[in-house]
């Protein structure tokens, strides 16, 4: 056990009452001031409590929103629907309605943001492998229904944008051979993206999905507070204990991580603030501007991409080609992309966890593993379409230059996982893990 | 019970697996009508419905417009001269091979983009910003082209599209106009919504 679960007594009679029947309090303290985390968390520890904090944000911010918003694709005015117009209504007569809506359209991408540095850091100390399987398993499921999540989000405002990325990625589904066009027409209800799409998407977003994500946060802290936490040094630091029992590395959750953690809240506030209320849109990245135009399914945006964190996965769809006639293969990559860091646990079969102690195979893969998470993502929101025709001329055969880019990151990408299943098992050179976890004071 | 009774495990092996086996069946025919009702719904079954045109009264040369899913749908009777100019455009357009394959189902990925040569059927949507190209079927100099072979021109952004539906480089419109399903029932009659082969609908 990570925790160590003393029953409380408290002196207030009502409380005492209450603990004795349900004990609420001991529950709440074992897994707090009774949870012992390793004394050497570093910075890339503030994004699991920050990503905690912005689904609240979501939570509630979403909550408002639905006080307001209206799931329908009907016309109120022409080429206006209901929901295009009820975005719009929160956005200019709904009182502060305009800061509820940019909390939650910016928490959306700073969900993102956290999630995917918080598993860098799962990635950099080794923090997916034994015995923390089934906590990285259940992290990866939430970042699952996160992508769901943002995913018929997105669709909710019924922009140009909402209704074309559905269609693109509702089609992805037609590509399943057979019962492809099927599948697709059930999903949408409909034979385009129509009222009964918006309509399940939202009910999928505001209740169903928020019900799963809250289930499988709850379990991945549950997973994590029995295994007990990682840390940048990657030892174990259960195997040396103190005389009462607790970690002789190990300091208690609160006060000592609370109080880090509020820290991190407050800079990361101080960081979001200044995007809602100077940059909501970022530039187009976070709200694209094809999305302020109302959904027209004869009108299709010049380009169609996803919002910035679906491009890595969007560029690996577009950059494998069609076989056999039939597109399903770039659809495979893309899921499979995912489905390798589901497997991480299993790939990776070296010894040591923190990357401060592995070979240098490791850093270096891992290195060009993140470099080209960034490269996909810049070809799937287009940035190499709109720059190789400057770098090279506009004569340039920009499809041909952006696929060669865009394939050679794809295998970096997978080779990722290639290599490591090898180099995990054979010449990997690693350091000595020291006794005890290392302190820069 | 009885407080010193014995249990018999077999009995309550055998209960426990039958109730986990009628139980389950139950649950796995309850999730049906949930999964059901995620489809098409009767009235958006209606209103996609396939529409059944009736060419025979075409002429050679003459365009008449059906209406499906919303969607305005040209059927065209293109006469020889309008078919034997079209390969002289090719080198005008942005795609002249029906490469971009979300414009055209696969059997009418062809010069005429069409099941029978003589026969367009098209969405008459322009692929720019949805407005409804007009129909300059004449191969005479136009106001706006003094080359002009017959075709499609929207009035309100200029494209151009050739009489296969094709559309010309250097206009805003990025892809050729759409081609919907579509078989012959027989000589006289087009369904409109269903790829040939997949029966009446």
């Amino acid at each position: 056990m990570g925790t160590t679960m003393v029953r409380l007594h408290p002196k207030n009679r009502v409380l005492a009452w209450v603990e004795d029947r349900l004990p609420i309090l001991s529950f709440l303290s074992s897994h707090t001031s009774g949870y012992y985390a390793p004394k050497n968390f570093n910075l890339w520890y503030y994004f699991g409590s920050l990503a905690m904090l912005v689904l609240v944000n979501q939570i509630l911010t979403g909550i408002f929103l639905t006080m307001f918003y209206k799931p329908s694709a009907l016309e109120v005015a022409p080429g206006i629907s209901a929901a295009f117009a009820s975005v719009e209504y929160i956005m200019r007569d709904v009182e502060w309605g305009w800061l509820i809506r940019y909390m939650h359209s910016t928490g959306a991408s700073l969900f993102f943001v956290v999630v995917y540095l918080h598993m860098f850091r799962g990635l950099m100390y080794g923090s997916f492998k034994k015995p923390r399987e089934l906590v990285w398993i259940l992290g990866m499921l939430i970042f699952l229904a996160l992508m769901a999540e943002a995913f018929m989000g997105y669709v909710l405002p019924w922009g140009n944008m909402s209704f074309w990325g559905a269609k693109v990625i509702i089609s992805l589904f037609g590509t399943v051979p057979w019962i492809g066009e099927s599948l697709v027409e059930w999903i949408m209800g409909d034979y385009l993206p129509a009222d009964a799409t918006l309509n399940r998407f939202f009910a999928l977003h505001v209740i169903a999905l928020p019900l799963v994500l809250l289930l499988l946060v709850v379990l991945h802290l549950g997973a994590l507070h029995e295994v007990g936490s990682n840390n940048p040094d990657g030892v174990e630091i259960k195997q040396k204990k103190k005389e009462d029992g607790t970690p002789l590395d190990g300091i208690a959750f609160h006060p000592y991580y609370t109080v880090k953690d509020i820290f991190g809240v407050g800079v990361f506030l101080f960081i979001a603030a200044f995007i809602i209320f100077y940059a909501p849109t970022f530039g187009g990245w976070f709200l694209e501007h094809d999305n302020f135009i109302p959904a027209n399914n004869l009108a299709t945006p010049t380009h169609i991409k996803p919002v910035w964190y679906f491009t890595p996965f969007y560029a690996i769809l577009r950059m494998i080609p069609s076989f056999f006639g039939s597109a399903i293969w770039g659809v495979i990559a893309m899921f499979g992309s995912i489905v390798l860091l589901f497997l991480m646990p299993w790939i990776d079969a070296g010894p040591v966890k923190s990357i401060r102690y592995r070979g240098l195979g490791y850093k270096v893969a891992l290195g060009l593993f993140a470099v080209s998470f960034v490269m996909l993502g810049a070809v799937g929101a287009g940035v190499s379409a709109e720059m190789i025709p400057k770098w090279f001329g506009a004569e340039a055969d920009a499809t041909f230059i952006e696929n060669l880019f865009g394939r050679f990151w794809t295998a970096v990408y997978f080779g990722f996982f290639v290599f490591l299943w090898f180099y995990s098992r054979g010449r990997e050179r690693t350091k000595p893990v020291p006794e005890r976890v290392t302190m820069h004071d | 019970m009885a407080n010193d009774a014995v249990v018999d495990k077999g009995r309550r092996r055998f209960l426990t697996a039958t109730t986990a086996v009628v139980g389950g069946a139950g649950a796995a025919v309850a999730v049906i009508p949930f999964i059901k009702s995620w489809e098409p719904s009767a009235r958006a079954k209606s209103a996609g419905a396939p529409v059944l045109a009736d060419i025979s009264k075409i002429e050679a040369g003459q365009k008449v417009t059906f209406a499906w899913r919303g969607l305005p749908v040209f059927v065209v009777n293109r006469t020889k001269a309008q078919l034997d100019a079209l390969t002289g455009v090719d080198a005008r357009l942005r795609d002249p091979k029906s490469d971009n394959t979300a414009q055209q189902p696969e059997y009418a990925k062809n010069e005429y983009r069409s099941i029978k040569p003589e026969w367009l059927v098209l969405v008459g949507i322009c692929t720019h910003l949805g407005c409804v190209p007009d129909f300059f079927p004449d191969l005479k100099p136009e106001p706006f082209d003094p080359n002009w072979k017959g075709g499609f021109y929207c009035p309100c952004h200029k494209s151009r599209f050739d009489m296969s539906g094709r559309v010309f480089d250097g206009v805003p419109a990025p892809a050729n106009l759409a081609v919907p399903k579509y078989h012959f029932v027989d000589d006289t009659h087009i369904l409109i919504g269903v790829d040939p082969g997949k029966g009446a609908a």
